[in-house]
C-alpha cells in the first residue's frame, strides 16, 4: 500500500512538471535578458533577470490588448443578455416546437465557422461593418447567443417552475416575472456566461484575422502570431507577448475557477 | 380579445424572434450561400455566380488535389492521435485524483489551467519547445543521450518535429491491393510525423478539460458501489476496468464528440505551430478554407472545403444532439 502511494504521488508530480514546463519556457524567456537570448540557453533561468522584454511587448501589442478588450466586453455582455432571455423562454413558456427551435439555434454552436466564413464578410462589406471592431462584435454577439441560450436555459430548467407560476398569479406578465423573479436568481448563471463567453471570444482567432485584415484593429491573438511569426523579433519579446496575451483569461482563472469549471461543463451539453 | 389571447400566447415566441431572425441569417442563410458558392465559376476576385457545368466539378477538382488529400489524412490522424492522447490522459489524472489525496484542488487546477489560454499562446510556446535547434532537442544533449549514440556510432537523436516531412507507416501497397482503383491517391497515406508534436501541444491543452469531465462524473459515483465491489472481491484494477469506467460511458462520448469537433475544425494551433509544414504534413482543412478565400481568391473551392468540413462535424454533432433531445423527453 505504502509502495502505491509513493508512485501515485510520483505520477502526478511528474505530470505536474510536464505541464508546467511551456509555462516555464514563456515565464524564463520572458524575463531573459535580449543579449543572453540563444537557443541554447532556453531552458535556463534568467540572468539577470530583465523586464525588457515585457517593455517592448507592451508597446507593440498594447493597441491591440485595447482592441480585445474594446471587443470582447460588449460582445460577451450584449450574447449573455439575449441567452439570458432566450433561456427563460425556452426552459419556463415553452410552446408547440420550442425544443426544435432550441436545437436548430444550439446547432450554431457546433459547426465549424469556416462554413460561414465568406458570406459573413459579404455580408459585413454590404452593411459597412467589415474591418471595423463593430463588425467583430457583431459577428462575436450573434455567434455566441447558442451557448448563452445554452447556459441559461440549463439554469433555469433547475428553477423551479412554482415560482414562475406564482408570479403570474400575482399578474405578472412574462417580461415582469423575468426582471423581477428570474434575473435577480441568475446571477451564478451570468457569471458562467460572462465568463465562458470572455474566455472564448478574447481567444479567437478565426474571427479577428479575417473580419479585420487591418493590423491596427487586430485582437491581441493576431499580433502575437505576428509578432512570433516575424524573424526580426527577438524571442524574449514574443515570450513576454505570450505572458501578457495570456494574462486576461488566466487571472479570470485563477481568480474565478469554480465558476470557469461550471461553464465548461455547461458547454458539454448536459442533458 | 382575440388579438391579444393570441399576443400573450406567442410572447415566448416573440422574445426568441430576433434570435431566431439572426440565427436564419447568420447560419442557415450563410451555410446555403456557402454551398451556393461552392457550386458556382467564382473562382477569381472577380464575383461569378454562374453555375459550374458539372454542377460539383469544384468538389471533383479538390478531392483529387494532392493537397486537399493530404488535409484529410491529417485530419484522420490528428484526430486519432489527440483524441487518444487527451481521453487517455485525462481520464488516467482523474482517477489519480479521485484517490483523495492531499492538494487536490493544486494538482487539478494545474491540470486545468491551459485550457484557459489561446491556441495562439499554447501554439507560440510549443512552436519553441519543438524547435529543432533548441526546446525538448537539448534535452537530448543534457542527458547525455546523444553523447552515448555517437559512442555507440550511431547518429546523434534530433528530431525535426514539425519540419519532418517524413510519413511513417504508409498503407498505400495495403490499399492498392484492396483497391486496385487506388491510384487516384495522390499522396502518401501513413502517420505525418510532423503531426505528432501538433497533436502534443493540443493534448496539454485540453486534457486537463477531460480531466476536469471525468472527476465530475467520478464524484457522482457513490462509495456504496465502491464498497460493494470491493465486498465481492473486485481488486482495485478490476474495480475500475468493470465497474467504474463502464458507469462513466455517457462522459467518455460527451467527451469524445466536444474533442471531435476541436479536431475537426482545428485552425489556430496549427496556424500558429508550423503552418501548412513541409510537404502539407501538417496542413489541415481550416487552413486550406483560409488560403484559398483569403489569399488564392479561389472563393468557390474554399467554399467547397469549408462544406466538407460542415459535413464531417455534423456527422457526430446531430445524432449526439439529437440523442440528448430524446433521452431528456423520455
Amino acid at each position: 500500500m505504502k509502495i502505491q502511494r509513493l508512485c501515485l504521488w510520483l505520477i502526478l508530480w511528474v505530470a505536474l512538471i510536464v505541464y508546467l514546463m511551456p509555462i516555464y519556457v514563456m515565464i524564463v524567456n520572458g524575463f531573459r535578458e535580449a543579449s543572453s537570448v540563444s537557443l541554447d540557453t532556453m531552458w535556463q533561468l534568467p540572468n539577470p533577470i530583465s523586464f525588457q522584454g515585457f517593455t517592448e511587448a507592451w508597446k507593440m501589442l498594447s493597441p491591440n490588448m485595447q482592441n480585445s478588450l474594446v471587443m470582447v466586453i460588449p460582445s460577451a455582455l450584449l450574447s449573455s443578455v439575449i441567452g439570458a432571455l432566450n433561456g427563460y423562454v425556452f426552459s419556463k413558456w415553452r410552446f408547440r416546437g420550442s425544443e426544435l427551435l432550441f436545437a436548430l439555434l444550439l446547432f450554431g454552436f457546433f459547426i465549424p465557422y469556416q462554413a460561414i466564413l465568406l458570406p459573413l464578410v459579404r455580408f459585413l462589406q454590404w452593411i459597412n461593418l467589415y474591418g471595423t471592431l463593430a463588425g467583430l462584435i457583431l459577428t462575436h454577439v450573434v455567434y455566441g447567443i447558442s451557448v448563452t441560450t445554452l447556459i441559461f436555459r440549463n439554469f433555469y430548467v433547475n428553477i423551479p417552475s412554482s415560482i414562475v407560476e406564482a408570479a403570474s398569479v400575482d399578474g405578472a406578465g412574462m417580461i415582469e416575472t423575468f426582471y423581477r423573479v428570474m434575473l435577480p436568481l441568475s446571477l451564478p448563471a451570468f457569471a458562467v456566461a460572462l465568463i465562458f463567453q470572455f474566455t472564448n471570444i478574447w481567444n479567437d482567432f478565426l474571427f479577428g484575422i479575417t473580419v479585420v485584415p487591418n493590423p491596427q484593429f487586430q485582437p491581441v491573438t493576431i499580433a502575437l502570431n505576428n509578432l512570433s511569426g516575424s524573424f526580426s523579433v527577438d524571442w524574449n519579446i514574443v515570450m513576454a507577448g505570450a505572458i501578457l496575451a495570456a494574462l486576461p483569461t488566466a487571472l479570470v482563472y485563477i481568480g474565478l475557477g469554480k465558476l470557469f469549471v461550471r461553464g465548461l461543463v455547461s458547454g458539454a451539453v448536459k442533458a | 380579445m382575440i388579438k391579444q389571447h393570441w399576443l400573450v400566447q406567442h410572447k415566448g415566441a416573440l422574445i426568441l424572434l430576433p434570435s431566431l431572425i439572426l440565427t436564419t441569417i447568420f447560419i442557415y442563410g450563410f451555410i446555403g450561400s456557402s454551398f451556393f458558392f461552392s457550386l458556382t465559376n467564382w473562382r477569381t476576385l472577380a464575383i461569378d455566380l454562374s453555375l459550374r457545368d458539372p454542377l460539383w466539378q469544384t468538389y471533383a477538382d479538390m478531392f483529387t488535389m494532392p493537397r486537399f488529400q493530404a488535409d484529410l489524412r491529417n485530419t484522420f490522424v490528428f484526430t486519432l492521435l489527440f483524441i487518444g492522447l487527451a481521453t487517455g490522459i485525462g481520464l488516467g489524472l482523474a482517477i489519480l485524483l479521485d484517490r483523495q489525496i492531499s492538494q487536490k484542488g493544486w494538482f487539478r487546477n494545474t491540470f486545468l489551467f491551459p485550457y484557459a489560454l489561446s491556441f495562439i499562446v499554447t501554439g507560440v510556446v510549443w512552436r519553441w519547445i519543438f524547435n529543432p535547434e533548441t526546446g525538448i532537442n537539448l534535452f537530448f544533449n543534457f542527458l547525455g543521450i546523444n553523447r552515448a549514440l555517437e559512442a555507440a556510432g550511431m547518429d546523434p537523436l534530433s528530431p525535426g518535429w514539425t519540419t519532418d516531412p517524413t510519413i511513417v507507416f504508409s498503407v498505400n501497397q495495403l490499399l492498392y491491393h484492396l483497391w486496385p482503383d487506388g491510384r487516384v491517391l495522390q499522396i502518401e497515406w501513413g502517420i505525418p510525423v510532423a503531426l505528432i508534436p501538433i497533436a502534443i501541444a493540443a493534448t496539454w491543452q485540453l486534457s486537463g478539460f477531460v480531466m476536469a469531465m471525468y472527476l465530475g462524473g467520478l464524484g457522482g459515483i457513490s462509495s456504496q458501489i465502491r464498497d460493494a465491489a470491493q465486498i465481492d472481491g473486485a481488486g482495485e484494477i478490476r474495480l475500475y476496468s468493470s465497474v467504474i469506467i463502464p458507469m462513466l460511458n455517457p462522459i467518455t462520448i460527451s467527451t469524445i464528440i466536444i474533442l471531435l469537433h476541436v479536431s475537426l475544425k482545428i485552425f489556430d494551433l496549427v496556424f500558429a505551430m508550423s503552418g501548412v509544414g513541409p510537404g502539407f504534413a501538417t496542413d489541415v482543412p481550416a487552413i486550406f478554407v483560409f488560403e484559398m478565400m483569403f489569399k488564392a481568391a479561389r472563393y468557390n473551392l474554399g467554399s467547397a472545403a469549408s462544406i466538407v468540413m460542415l459535413v464531417a462535424s455534423s456527422v457526430v454533432i446531430v445524432p449526439y444532439l439529437i440523442h440528448t433531445f430524446k433521452t431528456r423527453e423520455s
